[in-house]
């Protein structure tokens, strides 16, 4: 689905990212983990055309993407949240999620004034799309109120729900885990795992709780100081030396066990 | 009691309906200025000058039907005449989008940028609009001049004092509540609206969402000119049509935008009122009002007025200085001036 070759990216003379080659598979859920600085948010803004990588080649789909704008690859199907989840705060969720398809007759001021009928049709459409994404996701208490007001969580949650506004081919979460709480966690998950199962999403997820990258990433991908380190499932990784010895500092194993 | 209400109707005559229809002028003016800063992020100075090259194309179309003999009495004919300057001002600023802003939006250029191209063209348009109609002073009134004239009032109530109020002052504030209603209602219940809006809060998930961006735009400068328009003829049916006026309007409108906090629609509204009302409370005289209310042997002597009416355009400076001291966000909270 995505295939990623040699990519680079630089900025002044710190290699953010170093000739990375990678495949995500389609109806995958792929984790990216590594220590913090190993260049996987930097991946992630690559690919989903935040930056322009300063080398290397992204293709979805065999069809060759790098370098596009943002609202271009949402186009695409190509979709990400944000390590920081961002709304538009001073509308209400289901405001929020109504926002999301483009192209609605609605914004043109013409239509707006001598269409009404088109327009409130495709405003229905629209809504009833909304609720059902508002229910998937259990937020149906919070549907009417201003996205600002929401926990850091259900802001995640409303990420998740605007990729499920459009026929999203694949979606990158950044790190949608952090700061959300253990039950809202497990509605996050469930969540991803329906999508992923019912509707053929292809996530790509940066993520630090091994539980959570545990319970629903194959594969997973290790990254540490710009490089690819490891791929694999996430007992291989588990088990793999390179990976503990990235977590943990180079030489730990050899020194010798503290006395008590 | 009869003195009290002589008062009264003199404050009303010469404070309170003039500072309303000013105030209405402002808020029209003001809600230009903050949409445009809302969507666009910068201050935009040649709304003034926008104002009255839309009231110029009015007073053409004015003249022209008058000179037809198309009449709408007792309401003046710039009412039919409005929808030709409004075209015709919603025109010039998308074509000032296009050929100048549009080119600083690609490059993403910083707001101070804006602001500076937006002086440019506040001087090209103010040479524009004198060139053509020249400096001098304009009348386009016609119709009506009443609702209520002082002496039908005087001899309706037995009082000393009238209370005048002008066809163009009720048209000012029946106009302003229903453009205000009426873009409250775009933008908060359509779909462009709620672009808008959303565009506002937080421009880089709206590009990441479907919303476009140069629609976006397009709509917000059509807003900015009918309100414009709007704004700048009834202030010269009100008054008179001046370009220079025009720009000088341009610090009182400011002040009411920053006052309500920019960016923020209510908080023009509510600006535009504080700032008419202080600028007409401080520059009124009030000798005779004082007289009818204290015992005779305490009238005063002087005209007991605070600023000279050649100053009242700092009356806006003040407040100006003081709320971007004190509460730089405004009274309702916008996005910082």
């Amino acid at each position: 689905m995505i295939r990623i070759e040699n990519l680079h990216m630089q900025f002044g003379g710190i290699h953010a990212v170093e000739n990375v080659s990678l495949s995500i598979e389609k109806g995958s859920i792929t984790g990216l983990i590594g220590p913090n600085g190993a260049g996987k948010t930097t991946l992630f803004n690559c690919i989903a055309g935040a930056y322009t990588p300063t080398s290397g080649k992204i293709y979805l789909d065999d069809e060759e993407i790098t370098g596009l704008k943002p609202h271009e690859l949402f186009a695409r199907g190509l979709l990400r949240t944000f390590q920081i989840a961002q709304e538009f705060s001073t509308l209400t969720v289901r405001e929020n999620l109504m926002m999301v398809p483009g192209d609605q007759c609605g914004e043109s001021l013409i239509d707006t004034w001598l269409r009404p009928a088109k327009v409130r049709e495709e405003e229905e459409r629209i809504r009833a799309k909304a609720d059902s994404v508002i229910e998937f996701l259990e937020i149906t208490h919070v549907a009417d109120e201003l996205a600002g007001n929401l926990s850091g969580g259900q802001k995640k949650l409303l990420e998740l729900g605007r990729t499920m506004m459009v026929d999203a081919k694949i979606v990158f979460l950044d790190e949608v885990g952090a700061g959300v709480n253990r039950t809202l966690l497990n509605t996050l998950g469930d969540a991803i795992q329906r999508l992923n199962k019912e509707h053929g999403y292809t996530f790509c997820m940066i993520e630090h709780d091994m539980d959570f990258v545990g319970r629903l990433c194959d594969p997973v991908i290790v990254m540490a100081e710009g490089e690819l380190l490891a791929e694999g499932t996430i007992e291989d990784i588990k088990s793999n030396e390179h990976v503990i010895e990235a977590y943990l500092g180079t030489g730990l194993k050899n020194k010798p066990e503290p006395k008590s | 009691m009869v003195d009290f209400l002589n008062a009264f109707a003199l404050l009303s005559n010469f404070v309170i309906v003039p500072a309303m229809t000013y105030g209405s002028q402002l808020a029209l003016g003001a809600l230009g200025v903050t949409l445009v800063y809302g969507i666009l992020r910068f201050s935009n100075f040649a709304h003034g000058d926008t104002m009255a090259f839309g009231t110029m194309v009015t007073i053409f179309a004015t003249w022209g039907l008058q000179s037809a003999g198309v009449s709408i009495h007792p309401l003046p004919t710039a009412l039919l005449a409005l929808p030709v300057g409004i075209a015709a001002t919603v025109a010039l600023c998308l074509v000032i989008d296009r050929s100048v802003y549009k080119f600083y939006r690609k490059s993403r250029s910083v707001p101070v940028v804006f602001l500076i191209a937006s002086v440019g063209v506040m001087f090209v348009l103010n040479g524009v609009v004198r060139f053509i109609i020249g400096p001098g002073d304009q009348r386009f009134a016609d119709g009506e001049r009443f609702i209520i004239k002082a002496k039908a009032f005087k001899k309706l109530t037995g009082l000393n004092e009238g209370i005048a109020f002008k066809t163009s002052q009720g048209l000012t504030i029946v106009t302003a509540i229903i453009v205000v209603a009426a873009l409250f209602w775009f933008l908060n219940r359509t779909r462009s609206g709620k672009s808008m809006r959303a565009y506002s809060d937080n421009e880089d998930l709206a590009r990441l969402s479907g919303i476009n961006p140069e629609r976006v735009v397009m709509i917000t400068w059509t807003l900015a000119a009918v309100l414009a328009t709007i704004a700048g003829v009834l202030y010269g049916l009100d008054k008179s049509f001046k370009p220079f006026t025009y720009f000088q309007l341009l610090l009182p409108i400011f002040a009411s935008a920053i006052v309500g906090g920019l960016g923020n629609p209510l908080g023009a509204i509510a600006g535009g009122f504080v700032i008419a009302f202080s600028e007409v409370v401080v520059a009124y005289a009030y000798k005779k009002f004082l007289t009818y209310l204290v015992p005779e042997q305490w009238a005063p002597d002087s005209l007991v007025q605070l600023l000279s009416t050649d100053y009242k355009f700092a009356v806006s400076f003040v407040i100006l200085v003081l709320v971007l001291l004190i509460r730089p966000t405004g009274i309702f909270k916008g996005k910082g001036a």
